[in-house]
């Protein structure tokens, strides 16, 4: 089992957001989490990726059969762990391929692998960019700085190619994307998909499922997986609303 | 006064005496002379002093500082008119500045591009004082780039100033680095004023020195002028870094931008005071003024204040000051790709200082302040 999430319950400033939440996430697999808007989906994916403003009240996560959240968030970004933002941080002065090259070297360091020189790892990056079809004058600019939202998230996909993280937690990577921009993330997202890391879909909306279609749908509302299933579950919960499943979870 | 302070006021005098026996210009003797006279009377700032509330020079003014100063070239009746509208009345730093001054000038003929930067550097020799003076004349229609620098290794007393005519459209491009040692001490003033227009850009870097003041006058004197008077004080230790900016529309429809950053670490101490002044005719003016400072310590401390004093309506102004931490969200950001913490936070800090440091045209320089920056900052960040 690469990720293991038993009864968590979490939240922030001392009001819980999570509610007692299970997920099990196994190498090779891709999981969607689906909820309506205010349902813990970012608040979960900042919890695995240990954002100190979110505080875990009870439960466990095992990442690798160990406790992940003792680890400090570079520490489980090290470890394989990664996040694509639902709202990427524009980081002034920076340029991406710097940051992208800090990056990866302090992984290629942690894991004792050679790190790379700016020439080398520009070659990397070039490769890698193919991928979400990114121009390389993006790699030159500040991250993030003065980006569309639709690059903003395909420089989240790269991040997430140049790193190669064995859990990938994408949170609303489709939130403001075209029809065309969604397709290439998506088909991003596909050509990264391996069996040796799992990704987690978070989205509020069925249509990301169908470029990349998930082995498991779990649907998350009021801080706790009140359904899940196979991908036709995506589809079932489009077509009936997500007040089909709130009933679920007040009746819990 | 304190007695010590009176004493170096003594020795200043003494070498005076020296000094001024070997001017052989009558007009330029004069004009010294003028000065040290006003020196004399004023003395050396104090904290009592409003614009120097802050600033407290009492170790550099007790020092016995040995004056160094080389030969000036000689000045045209021309030049000394501009040099003698220097204000020494500003305060004893400019008045002793213009009385021992190094006067160089660079005149910039008429309708005249020059792509090579005209490179200036000083350093003192240890327990010396320095007083260059330079005048930078862009005649009508010319075109030139200035580099200031300052690299004093030692302890040691750099009273500097620089007075830049920018003519009828012309375009003056002024780069200050001031990397001096942690023992020295750095006093500058830069006095601009600017024809009709015309275009003068200035960055102005502070790393270096115990104890530094950088005033900064600029006069928009005909319309249609416009100005960049922008900076970026780092510090470190005890380090101290007071700027004064005055940037003065008189005349109507011109534009000035004023960007100071500010990096304080460790007990360092920061300070900008940043007077725009509109006055009453000056309609169509577009002024804008932001002073951002980082804290990365409990120990370290700024004083800011940005002024905007406008006499007209007709005009467009922003101005603001920022003091704070690195965002807490950029910082996690980083965290989540793996950098490790004090890495993260040095690269958002040259994240925040590079945006000066961009602006640089001159590709070795912009090389050199980016690497000094992340040495300070132990990043590692070839590309
Ligand atoms: N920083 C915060 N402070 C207080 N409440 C928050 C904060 N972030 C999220 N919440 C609350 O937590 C709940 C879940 O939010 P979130 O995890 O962002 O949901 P989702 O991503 O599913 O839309 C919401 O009720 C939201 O208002
Ligand atoms: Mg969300």
């Amino acid at each position: 089992m690469l990720l293991e999430v038993k009864d968590l319950h979490a939240g922030i400033d001392g009001k819980e957001i999570l509610k007692g939440l299970n997920l099990q996430v196994k190498k090779g697999e891709v999981h969607a989490i689906m909820g309506p808007n205010g349902s813990g989906k970012s608040t979960l994916s900042k919890v695995l990726a240990g954002h100190p403003s979110y505080g875990v009240i009870s439960g466990e996560v095992l990442y690798e059969g160990k406790n992940l959240l003792e680890l400090e968030p570079d520490e489980r970004a090290r470890e394989g762990v990664f996040m694509a933002f639902q709202y990427p941080v524009e980081v002034p002065g920076v340029s991406n391929s710097q940051f992208l090259r800090l990056a990866y070297n302090q992984k290629a360091l942690h894991h004792g692998r050679e790190e790379l020189d700016p020439l080398e790892f520009n070659d990397y990056l070039k490769e890698k960019a193919k991928i979400v079809d990114m121009d390389p004058q993006f790699f030159k600019r500040s991250v993030n700085e003065g980006f569309s939202g639709g690059e903003k998230k395909r420089n989240e996909i790269l991040q997430m190619a140049v790193l190669e993280p064995k859990l990938a937690i994408l949170d609303e990577t489709d939130s403001g994307l075209d029809i065309d921009a969604l397709r290439i993330v998506a088909e991003g997202v596909n050509k990264l998909r391996s069996p040796d890391n799992a990704i987690i879909l978070v989205t509020h909306y069925q249509r990301l499922l169908n470029f990349i279609v998930p082995d498991m749908v779990h649907v998350l509302a009021n801080g706790r997986i009140v359904k899940e299933g196979g991908k036709e579950l995506a589809l079932e919960l489009e077509e009936k609303g997500y007040d089909w499943v709130k009933g679920a979870a007040n009746a819990n | 006064m304190t007695s010590s302070t009176a004493t170096t006021q003594t020795v200043f005098a003494e070498q005076f005496r020296e000094f001024i026996k070997g001017e052989t210009n009558d007009a330029v003797r004069a004009m010294r002379e003028q000065a040290f006279a006003s020196f004399t009377a004023s003395g050396f700032p104090t904290p009592k002093n409003e614009d120097w509330k802050y600033t407290n020079v009492a170790s550099l003014v007790s020092g016995q500082w040995s004056v160094a100063c080389g030969q000036s070239q000689e000045l045209t009746p021309a030049d000394v008119e501009i040099a003698r509208r220097f204000g020494v009345d500003r305060n004893g730093f400019a008045a002793l500045n213009l009385a021992f001054g190094e006067i160089k000038v660079i005149r910039i003929a008429k309708d005249t591009s020059i792509a090579e930067p005209f490179e200036l550097n000083f350093a003192a020799a240890e327990n010396t004082a320095i007083f260059p003076h330079i005048l930078v004349i862009a005649e009508t229609g010319s075109k030139a780039t200035i580099i200031e620098s300052y690299a004093s290794q030692t302890k040691s007393f750099t009273n500097a100033a620089v007075q830049v005519i920018v003519e009828d459209n012309a375009s003056v491009t002024h780069y200050r680095v001031q990397k001096d040692g942690a023992e020295a001490f750095n006093i500058g003033t830069t006095e601009v004023s600017l024809g009709r227009d015309s275009r003068y850009d200035s960055t102005n870097i502070n790393l270096g020195a115990a104890i530094s003041r950088h005033d900064i006058d600029l006069k928009f004197t005909a319309e249609g002028g416009e100005a960049w008077v922008d900076g970026l004080y780092m510090l470190g230790g005890r380090q101290h870094s007071d700027t004064h900016s005055v940037i003065d529309h008189t005349v109507p429809n011109c534009v000035s931008h004023q960007t100071y950053k500010g990096v304080l670490n460790d007990h360092s101490r920061g300070v900008f005071n940043g007077k725009v002044f509109v006055r009453e005719n000056a309609h169509g003016t577009d002024a804008q003024q932001s002073n951002k400072n980082l804290l990365l310590s409990n120990d370290a401390r700024v004083d800011t204040k940005p002024q905007l004093e406008i006499f007209n309506d007709d005009v467009k102004c922003s101005h603001g000051a920022t003091v704070g931490q690195l965002e807490e969200e950029e910082l996690f950001y980083l965290l989540t790709r793996g950098l490790p913490e004090t890495l993260a936070k040095n690269l958002l800090t040259y994240g925040f200082a590079e945006a000066i440091i961009r602006k640089i045209g001159i590709e070795s320089i912009k090389t050199d302040l980016d690497a000094a920056v992340l040495n300070r900052l132990s990043v590692k960040l070839e590309v």
